[in-house]
């Protein structure tokens, strides 16, 4: 890719350390420009991945990551953006397939994409008051109410949280090899039941 | 030993067998088992194959997979059943006919398997009453196989009504014959 070029004509960019591809901070309004000019100049005709990411100690909190390629040159260029009030200009109008990538980010980290055309979540249920990737949310949930509340009357189910203890997604720690997976919450267990 | 559910003699002239209108009827619906496939995940490929002809689930009379609930009888859960989809099965569950009966094949249906998060219901049997657990991620066809063959005992040794019991409640259904 041209870079001299792209940082020329975006001269806000900022040009961050990458070991894999070419790497850019974008500014936050100017990142529907950005893409336009990399797919119809540069040739970045394909939005391989588009997601969130939540950095608790950064302000602002909240980033968007997308990696764009060019099919023609098999060469990948890395965006970051960082959001403005938790929100980010959506990118769908010039690459469909940013569409659900947006819905997903929204659902997952609560970021918002100004001008979206459907803004709603995409995993989740539309009801759901969280947004589970964020870092402070526990993997195992939170009460909350059932999706449908007439199922829920029948029969009195909640949405609960997962028992962690034993799962597989929980590691204590150290070096791979000698991390048996076992529950990150040790104040209880079968010995000593949750109080 | 086995309980005897008719009786026949050959001198009897006519060829009469005797027998209870329970056990006819056991007997007709346990070889008719109408499975609704409820695929949600990589258990459904496995249901997939107990439906082909290498393990053939039509030899014990449950070929006929229908994907309407109307026209089924056994809903076979196979596969992760999240929040948002549980909705579902119960909805389909409801729309069912009785008497009908449920399989949670594999360890995401009997009891959310390794999904301990948010997004997973933790077991079907939170919001269906569930007649067979099937173990396995998944499980071998062999295995459903089992699974339904021990339905179908189930349904052989059931009364003039459906007994189950749901979240500590008995529900009851007549069968009017």
């Amino acid at each position: 890719m041209d870079a001299a070029a792209f940082t020329q004509k975006f001269p806000q960019t900022e040009t961050l350390a990458s070991i894999d591809m070419p790497t850019f901070k974008v500014a936050n309004a100017e990142l529907v420009e950005v893409v336009r000019y990399l797919r119809d100049t540069q040739g970045f005709d394909l939005l391989a991945d588009l997601c969130g990411v939540d950095w608790p100690q950064r302000t602002p909190r909240f980033g968007v990551v997308l990696h764009l390629l060019n099919t023609s040159k098999s060469e990948y260029v890395r965006l970051h953006v960082a959001c403005e009030q938790d929100a980010v200009p959506s990118v769908s109008a010039i690459h469909p397939g940013a569409n659900w990538h947006e819905r997903e980010a929204y659902d997952m980290f609560g970021i918002r994409f100004v001008g979206h055309p459907d803004p709603r979540r995409i995993l989740m249920w539309e009801a759901y008051p969280f947004h589970p990737l964020r870092k402070e949310f526990p993997l195992a949930g939170i009460e909350v109410p059932f999706p449908a509340a007439d199922v829920a009357a029948v029969t009195g189910q909640k949405v609960e949280p997962a028992p962690m203890m034993g799962g597989p997604f929980v590691s204590g720690g150290g070096h791979m090899s000698n991390a048996e997976p076992q529950a990150l919450d040790q104040s209880w267990n079968e010995e000593k039941p949750k109080s | 030993m086995v309980k005897s559910e008719f009786g026949y003699n050959s001198k009897v002239e006519g060829e009469v067998i005797v027998t209870r209108a329970d056990a006819v009827v056991n007997w007709v619906r346990s070889h008719s088992v109408w499975p609704m496939p409820m695929g949600l995940a990589c258990c459904a490929i496995e249901l997939m194959a107990a439906g082909g002809s290498r393990f053939d689930i039509s030899r014990f009379g449950m070929e006929v997979m229908r994907f309407s609930p109307r026209q089924a009888d056994c809903m076979i859960v196979s596969g992760t059943v999240t929040y948002k989809m549980a909705e579902v099965v119960r909805r389909i569950y409801d729309q069912m006919a009785e008497p009908k009966w449920v399989v949670a094949m594999g360890a995401c249906a009997s009891s959310g398997g390794m999904y301990r998060s948010y997004a997973t219901l933790q077991g079907v049997d939170n919001i269906v009453p569930v007649d067979i657990y099937i173990s396995g991620c998944p499980p071998r066809p062999e295995a459903l196989l089992d699974g339904m063959m021990l339905l179908q005992e189930k349904i052989r040794q059931e009364g003039g009504s459906l007994r189950r019991t749901f979240r500590g409640r008995t529900i009851d259904t007549k069968i009017v014959s």
